[in-house]
């Protein structure tokens, strides 16, 4: 194993950082551990649970099976990104007005696939919410209330508009 | 001492309970259906929901430090082992490795530790691990409850059997029962081990600083894990601080400190660096505890009018190396002349059980819901009619009416009315729980600090965890309704073991053993209040209260904040613990009651059961916030869902080892398996407390799974005894297969 890092400019949340790191490293290691960016979780490293799910070009990519070397160039979105305490995002408004988090660690994920599911469909009907949530685990909601706050978070987007 | 009539009950219906109690001053007057509530019982989101939708709430995993080390160990492949030896020169030559250890002892479930490496970065670990030279023996194993119970099977451990527990025979009043029944039905059930998969494995950071550790854990349960680590270390409790401000699920499994945490501070205490072991996924699934299966062989009897006679279960249940705690809970919420349950836990070579989500029960009671409706069946009597005729509970016999209604319980058919492929489904099941509020042991009371400061900020500290519930809020609401604020003016501290005891996340047991405390020192800072905005005003302090923001009662119009302005010193600042007395209140019933009921589609031509809809109805005592209990109940009952369908850890049965430790095979419900959930969260003033809040993380689990497989059993015609239901088993019950 080469124990050289690289350096190069990602593309997080809109800004370019010049990053250093092994060039093994998966992108959910490079934002985590290099970049310090704990929002993305970690769940199982397998691409089997979805709790690490980040934007790459506004697709929905599990970090932990994308290497971080092959994301010159792109576009990377995280939860971080998304919005904030003073000025959330209305997914992250509606989630927390709802309780659509619980103990929280698959929410960030959740967050990241549901807003490229309203940027592909602004206005999701039931059955795309669940195939479209389908490769991401939770283990304390039931769904429900993830479901009922990305549909309201839709609609409060398009009276926004 | 100040006398108050408590009126017990629920509004719904049930004859309420007036009984008159003396309780000393200080205590603030328990809550009643006559009380008027300005917060409590009303939906408030969760305190910390935006740092939990930002990314800014700190898990253990999350958690960096300078110079942070990586532990790890290498686990046994195989089930029953002996370690002839280990040779760590390899490993402890990379560069980077900076701690090993090697445990040469007997193996008893794959998974157990052989060595342990602490260094630089994980990818040293990862490759240093490869290095470690094992020579193992392997011995037979014993990995099915069938094959432990047979007295020929490896022994695990020393023990010298590998069953346990009680080995009683049913007294003779069951057979009498029995023989004065006019229907007597025998049959097995059985249930597989579960998995927590907890999304946020198991772990901790520890970071020393002199000869004071502060370790940042995963844990449903902060003291007790400190008081583990203390023992572990030979270390003063007093100089280990716990902290657990986010944890990502624990569902019974994260109730103490294990082996790797203590690895992990071993390892920072003995290279001076900040250490971190967190569990990977298969080591989570394999030795981060589990549900136990059970075997359960029950023999029912009945009258032909509906009365039950006698119900005997004899059961076993694997914990894998444990000798204790897999026997399944064969409590019967109903009224049988006699009942017996003799229960045995069965040792097997696998990972250990532990607590999951109310332990024993959910085999339990469908074992026991799936006999009720065969012993209807058999009478020819309708499922709900004959429950409510042979429970005596006054909650249930309220919810059973408001659950038929929700599921249309008179859409249920006889089997074999569908045409076509499809079949519909009824089914339903009771749960019972404890009223598991406890305040503390002597001597170690839990306890409560609420500070309120001159500018009208107000903290409430208390040591304990929010495993995922929403403690955090619940505490925020309670202080909130006695000082006449929102929850959201109140800045809540948990997790903490610097703060006041608080109890484990375990038993349901969190709400209803905080909410007295809590309640007593808010109780406590608004006197303490009160008294000075007296002194200042010259209004009698017993006529003035905090309302809405405001004092009542009082000659001036004055804001809280003008109120906290009064204060001498600018502080309010109450550290209390708590009175045995406030847990002692007379109670309406001593357990918390539950229904469920289950609408199920059964494709007959490929097996396939979807869950359409359930219903559940769950008492959970005074609901202190309903948006955050129904939340509780959805969850409890897609992992009934998910327990009933899916979920069944695979063992292989030559080596012992876990054949689908992952989230691939070893499924757990996803978005797409999701039914509609109706979920009631039934107030009943209950007592017991001043607070009268009870438990509801693990009752509404109970009576998922047999309202399921009921519900499929109505759909196509046969019973399914084994869980899960597999589309494999529906068409082998259908004689498809």
């Amino acid at each position: 194993m080469t124990k050289r890092k690289i350096q190069m400019m990602l593309s997080v949340n809109g800004e370019d950082h010049d990053v250093s790191f092994l060039p093994h490293r998966t992108l959910l290691e490079v934002l985590r551990e290099d970049m310090q960016l704990t929002g993305t979780k970690h769940g199982c490293e397998l691409g089997e649970c979805g709790t690490c799910t980040v934007l790459v070009d506004g697709e929905p990519a599990l970090s932990c099976l994308v290497l971080g070397l092959e994301c010159a160039g792109k576009d990377i979105q995280t939860v971080e990104g998304l919005g904030t305490a003073g000025g959330p995002h209305p997914l992250q408004k509606r989630f927390a007005e709802l309780n659509a988090a619980q103990c929280g660690y698959c929410t960030p994920g959740i967050l990241m696939a549901a807003q490229s599911i309203l940027t592909k469909d602004p206005t999701p009907d039931r059955e795309t919410l669940r195939e479209e949530l389908a490769g991401n685990l939770c283990r304390c909601t039931g769904y429900l209330r993830i479901y009922e706050a990305i549909e309201m978070a839709a609609e409060d987007m398009q009276h926004g508009s | 001492m100040s006398e108050y009539e408590l009126n017990l009950g629920f509004r719904e219906g049930g004859k309420p309970l007036r009984e008159t109690v003396n309780l000393s001053d200080g205590t603030p007057p328990p809550w009643d259906l006559d009380t008027k509530l300005a917060v409590v019982g009303k939906d408030h989101p969760r305190l910390d929901a935006i740092d939990k939708v930002t990314g800014r709430a700190a898990y253990s995993y999350d958690r960096r430090f300078p110079n942070m080390i990586f532990a790890k160990m290498l686990r046994s492949p195989y089930g029953h082992a002996r370690v002839k030896s280990v040779n760590l020169d390899r490993a402890k030559a990379v560069p980077g490795v900076l701690f090993a250890e090697a445990y040469q002892r007997p193996v008893n479930y794959a998974g157990q530790e052989v060595a342990g490496l602490a260094a630089t970065s994980e990818e040293v670990l990862d490759d240093a691990l490869q290095l470690i030279e094992v020579e193992y023996e392997v011995l037979p194993c014993s990995t099915t409850v069938d094959q432990s119970l047979n007295a020929n099977s490896p022994r695990v451990g020393r023990a010298p059997s590998n069953v346990t527990g009680p080995d009683r025979a049913a007294p003779d009043r069951v057979a009498r029962a029995h023989a004065d029944a006019d229907v007597v039905i025998e049959k097995e059930y059985r249930t597989q081990v579960q998995t927590h998969s907890c999304l946020e494995t198991h772990g901790s950071v520890s970071v020393w600083d002199g000869d004071e550790l502060t370790v940042y854990a995963s844990t449903q349960a902060t003291f007790a894990f400190r008081f583990t680590m203390a023992r572990s270390l030979r270390h003063p409790a007093a100089k280990i601080q716990v902290v657990t401000e986010h944890m990502g699920g624990g569902f019974g499994s994260k109730f103490g400190c294990d082996g790797w945490d203590v690895f992990a501070a071993r390892a920072a205490r003995e290279t001076g660096r900040p250490c971190r072991y967190l569990l990977d996924r298969r080591e989570e699934h394999m030795i981060a505890g589990n549900r136990p299966d059970s075997l359960q062989k029950c023999k029912f009897s009945v009258k032909k009018d509906g009365t039950l006679m006698g119900a005997e279960v004899e059961s076993y249940g694997t914990s894998g190396t444990s000798a204790r705690g897999g026997n399944a809970r064969n409590p019967s919420v109903y009224r049988f002349r006699a009942q017996f349950a003799n229960s045995r836990t069965v040792m097997t070579h696998a990972g250990r059980g532990r607590a999951f989500r109310a332990p024993g029960h959910p085999q339990g009671f469908f074992a026991l819901e799936g006999m009720m409706d065969e012993l209807a069946e058999a009478i020819g009597m309708d499922p709900l009619a004959f429950r409510m005729k042979n429970d005596g509970h006054p909650v249930r016999a309220e919810q059973y009416k408001i659950g038929a209604k929700e599921i249309g319980w008179n859409r249920r058919k006889k089997s074999g009315s569908d045409k076509g492929p499809i079949k519909r489904g009824f089914g339903m099941a009771s749960a019972r729980w404890g009223h598991n509020a406890r305040p503390g042991s002597p001597g170690a009371m839990h306890g409560a600090h609420v500070r309120i400061d001159e500018n009208g900020d107000v903290l409430v500290a208390n040591g304990c965890q929010d495993i995922g519930t929403g403690t955090r809020t619940l505490i925020a609401a309670l202080a909130a309704e006695e000082l006449g604020l929102t929850p959201s003016q109140i800045t809540v501290r948990l997790g903490f073991t610097k703060d006041p005891l608080g109890p484990p996340s375990g038993g349901s047991q969190t709400a209803p053993s905080i909410a007295p405390v809590i309640r007593r020192a808010a109780y406590k800072a608004k006197q303490d209040l009160l008294a000075a905005v007296a002194q200042r005003t010259g209004d009698d302090a017993s006529a003035l209260d905090l309302r809405g923001g405001k004092v009542v009662g009082g000659k001036r119009a004055l804001t809280f904040a003008d109120a906290c302005r009064m204060v001498p010193g600018g502080v309010v600042d109450v550290n209390m613990s708590g009175e045995v007395a406030d847990y002692r209140l007379p109670q309406y019933t001593n357990e918390v009651a539950g229904v469920q009921f289950a609408e199920v589609e059964v494709d007959t031509e490929t097996g396939l059961v979807r869950v359409v809809k359930v219903v559940a109805v769950q008492d959970c005592g005074v609901v202190v916030n309903p948006l955050l209990a129904r939340s509780q109940i959805n969850g409890a009952v897609i992992q009934g869902v998910s327990y009933a369908l899916y979920e069944n850890r695979v063992l292989d049965r030559n080596t012992g080892d876990m054949l689908n430790a992952n989230l691939l095979d070893y499924k757990i419900a996803g978005a797409m398996d999701m039914p509609e959930i109706v979920s009631i969260a039934h107030t009943v003033f209950n007592g017991k407390t001043t607070a009268g809040v009870s438990s509801l993380g693990e009752p509404p689990a109970v009576a998922t799974p047999g309202a399921i497989a009921n519900a499929v059993a109505n759909a196509i015609g046969a019973r399914i005894r084994s869980l899960p239901i597999t589309p494999d088993k529906v068409l082998a019950a259908l004689g498809s297969l």
